[in-house]
């Protein structure tokens, strides 16, 4: 049970409203720059397509299985259970590995600061704890996007598919989306020719280096055996061969004293 | 003392590298100086869209790298037990003791918040690379200068801790070798994670064996190159016939990681990167070029490898394949999915240089007063010989017993 957002941008009138609620709840400063930066956690695009415009939004994608949590060195990102990916901002020691690593490019740096922090979407995770819901989505005037349980969402969006099958592209981006995310989005057209990540990576990125990661403790293990069996044979053969020689007095022949 | 003693001591005469020191010196100072009270954006080209530039590809991924010659050196030495490597075991440790401190000075500059380095000491996140890489690097460090403190306590004559250090000598190098291990390739690991960000001809999921293999060979390329300079630095004999052989120690290690190269080519099937109009092409053949296949030539070549200036050449362009590497995969790779057109400002070359000559600074400081070069009434003689030359002895010994 994990919340999450449902963007529909066939519903999305470009009012912006989303854009205005959280820069007034997170009291961030207006500029005019329409991406997402260290002081604007979500931005309204658009794209002129032949049908008109199409409007969505940019934010945070709360993954299930965040890439910013699995190599943050400091464990300052985390999945909450009610589904944000939270930042705890006295961890960060501002290695911007997370900045890096997010397939998405979510997380921002306050790049002018002299002691700077990352800044993302947080879900309005205080508001959730509250029993409210995220200030966008209460903004929204036409429900282009909607707060509620995941699993609620994925229906939703699956029966508007099947309902009006000329009006979608019938696919839900962030269902398995870099294995699966809070924020699910559907629109007219492939969600690709807006500029979102081709859909090529279903799996969660933290997998390939956890591939490497979990064989730590063999190598540990493996050469540390190995490399005290090997100096221990080396000198002990280095002492053998320094010890005295003594001549066997039945056959003649050198043997080796311990 | 008296004060005439004092003051030769301490006489500055003002040389062309002096010069270049004082300069290097004074920029990396401005630059610092506008990196701690106006922010990275300021003193830095680094944006959201190319979070890491010349102080991680080079400070970082190079420092430690060009200080892989520590570990190897002292397993060869220590582990091997192969002792006419011992003369130059000194050097190579004290290189990669100073490089360790120098990187992680590079992160204190990088770091948005540097106080809080330590953190990952007590916050943990185990599936994190950067992690494992912290507490590596940090261990790895410790370890580096206990391996570093019998040369000072031998000069101070400390003996008491001298002996407690030369009895656990042998651990500790293993430890040294495993965490050098671990975090060497773990520094290929932190780009496992951009499958689409870096482009195709260096992604690999072979990043971490690669990124160690060419450490390795570049951590021995260091060494011969340290020789080099402190046999002209200070007036003596380069040790030519342990160079020479590690030299050619380089070129299995180089063709061991060529090999690796095209397989993984092959497997990634990147060919048809290879020859297209980019500029990732050009900086891709000239790593693979002057960094692999041109130094294996070179050093293969028993007449080049025993002649001390070609033998420098092809050293040295081990070296610099190496960082061109290292700087591929951390900015030519990643600038066209960035499209961010990032090259470092000059506030971050100057600190870079500072640092570099900072390391430069401290190793011939530290060569000066301290014994790191053995005296050179050492005599060399090849491994399996000096066997043979003591079970000779032996036998005299035996037939000396015998007799009386």
């Amino acid at each position: 049970m994990s919340y999450g957002f449902l963007i529909d941008t066939t519903l999305c009138i470009g009012c912006e409203a989303c854009m205005e609620a959280c820069q007034e709840t997170y009291q961030l400063p207006s500029n005019d720059h329409y991406e997402l930066s260290a002081e604007k956690y979500t931005v309204v695009k658009s794209k002129t397509i032949s049908e008109g415009d199409i409007y969505y939004r940019q934010m945070c994608m709360h993954c299930q299985d965040p890439t910013c949590a699995s190599v943050c060195p400091v464990a300052a990102f985390e999945k909450t259970p009610e589904g944000p990916v939270i930042y705890h901002e006295n961890r960060c020691m501002g290695c911007r590995y997370c900045i890096m690593a997010c397939p998405f490019d979510v997380p921002k740096f306050e790049w002018q600061k002299s002691l700077p922090l990352v800044k993302k979407c947080t879900m309005c995770y205080q508001r959730i704890k509250e029993g409210k819901i995220p200030a966008c989505a209460e903004a929204c005037p036409t429900g282009a996007t909607l707060f509620g349980q995941r699993e609620d969402l994925i229906q939703i969006a699956q029966e508007r598919i099947k309902q009006e099958k000329d009006k979608y592209y019938p696919y839900i981006y962030g269902l398995n989306e870099a294995g699966g995310t809070s924020v699910l989005i559907i629109s007219s057209v492939a969600l690709t020719d807006l500029g979102f990540k081709a859909n090529n990576f279903q799996e969660p990125l933290s997998k390939l280096t956890w591939e490497v990661m979990k064989e730590i403790p063999n190598v540990v293990a493996f050469s540390g055996v190995f490399l005290f069996g090997l100096s221990w044979i080396i000198n002990r053969r280095i002492k053998l061969q320094e010890t005295p020689v003594e001549v066997d007095k039945d056959s003649g022949r050198e043997k080796e004293e311990n | 003392m008296n004060a005439h003693s004092l003051v030769s001591r301490f006489n500055f005469r003002l040389t062309f590298w002096k010069g270049v020191f004082i300069i290097l010196l004074l920029l990396g100072m401005v630059s610092t100086f506008v990196r701690f009270f106006f922010g990275l954006g300021t003193a830095t080209n680094l944006s959201d869209q190319f979070p890491w530039g010349l102080w991680i590809g080079f400070d970082v991924l190079c420092g430690v790298g060009l200080a892989a010659g520590g570990f190897s050196l002292a397993a060869i030495v220590y582990i091997f037990n192969i002792k006419k490597f011992h003369p130059i075991v000194r050097p190579a440790i004290l290189t990669a003791f100073l490089g360790y401190l120098l990187v992680i000075i590079a992160l204190l500059f990088d770091l948005g918040r540097p106080y809080r380095i330590w953190h990952p000491i007590v916050m943990w996140n185990p599936h994190s690379v950067m992690f494992e890489v912290g507490w590596c690097v940090m261990l790895y460090t410790t370890v580096l200068a206990l391996e570093f403190s019998p040369i000072v306590l031998e000069r101070l004559r400390w003996n008491k801790f001298l002996k407690i250090i030369r009895t656990f000598l042998i651990p500790l190098v293993i430890l040294g070798v495993i965490l050098s291990t671990l975090h060497q390739s773990s520094l290929g690991s932190l780009y496992l994670i951009v499958p689409e960000k870096l482009y195709p001809l260096w992604y690999s999921p072979l990043l971490p064996v690669l990124f160690f293999i060419s450490a390795v060979a570049v951590g021995f390329a260091m060494v011969i190159f340290e020789s080099f300079l402190s046999a002209r630095a200070f007036n003596k004999q380069l040790e030519r016939s342990l160079v020479s052989e590690l030299a050619r120690v380089i070129v299995f290690i180089l063709s061991l990681y060529a090999l690796l190269k095209l397989q993984d080519f092959a497997r990634q099937d990147v060919w048809s990167f290879m020859f297209i109009n980019r500029t990732e092409t050009y900086f891709f053949w000239a790593e693979i070029l002057l960094g692999v296949v041109i130094p294996m030539i070179l050093l293969s070549i028993p007449k080049i490898r025993h002649n001390e200036r070609t033998l420098f050449i092809g050293v040295l362009l081990v070296v610099l394949g190496f960082i061109m590497n290292r700087l591929n995969v951390a900015i030519t790779g990643m600038e066209s999915y960035a499209q961010a057109n990032y090259f470092p400002s000059w506030m971050e070359i100057s600190v870079t240089l500072m640092i570099v000559a900072l390391g430069f600074a401290a190793f011939r400081t530290a060569v000066k007063y301290l014994p790191i070069f053995e005296k050179s009434e050492h005599i060399e003689i090849p491994y399996r010989k000096q066997i043979k030359i003591r079970k000779v002895e032996n036998r005299q010994l035996q037939k000396e017993k015998t007799t009386n």
